[in-house]
């Protein structure tokens, strides 16, 4: 999982059936200390996320075929899988 | 899932078999400000985009998960068509 935030709300009509009636963001990545990195993910989310949310992300197509409940692989890869409340290092870790 | 722009279109008329009946376009990576990430891809466009439009596109094995049962060769797939991104903060 990646560490990101939420800058932006998807709207989209015309899409992948598999993406019908769900919450679609776009999450910045971060670095544990939030500074942004480069790129752009966009992901469906699990848990109402909303922008301006630290959130972790699961890029991974088992993973989120598993939690959008399909019993078949979709063309879903990226999905928000968490809030963060908030990250505690210790002092010796180094920020990656 | 990625974000990218529609930059032109692929006319390929010997294609694996699987790929009959999908279009192919030219796919500019982007962030959500409109920034150029990167090389541009060739995506099998699953819906039917212009030139022009902002898309969201996925890799690896989930590019080639269509429909139940169903299976393309693709890499890169585009899955949906964005009208807008709305920020309810300015970004």
């Amino acid at each position: 999982m990646i560490l990101g935030r939420v800058v932006a709300q998807v709207v989209s009509s015309i899409k992948h059936e598999t993406y019908q009636k769900r919450t679609v963001l776009v999450v910045r990545p971060v670095s544990p200390e939030g500074a942004p990195r480069k790129g752009a993910i966009v992901a469906v989310d699990t848990v109402g996320a909303r922008e301006g949310d630290m959130v972790l992300v699961a890029s991974e197509g088992r993973a989120a075929m598993e939690i959008l409940g399909y019993s078949h692989r979709i063309p879903i890869r990226s999905v928000i899988v968490g809030i963060v409340d908030r990250i505690t290092r210790s002092s010796e870790g180094t920020a990656s | 899932m990625r974000l990218g722009t529609v930059t032109g279109k692929v006319w390929a008329s010997a294609k694996d078999a699987q790929l009959n009946g999908f279009r192919l376009a030219i796919l500019q990576p982007v962030d959500e400000q409109g920034t150029s990430l990167g090389s541009q891809l060739v995506a099998v466009d699953t819906i039917g985009t212009r030139e022009g439009d902002l898309v969201a596109w996925v890799t690896g094995a989930e590019a080639t998960f269509v429909g139940p049962g169903k299976q393309i060769p693709s890499d890169v797939t585009i899955v949906s068509l964005i009208d807008r991104l709305d920020h309810t903060t300015s970004p």
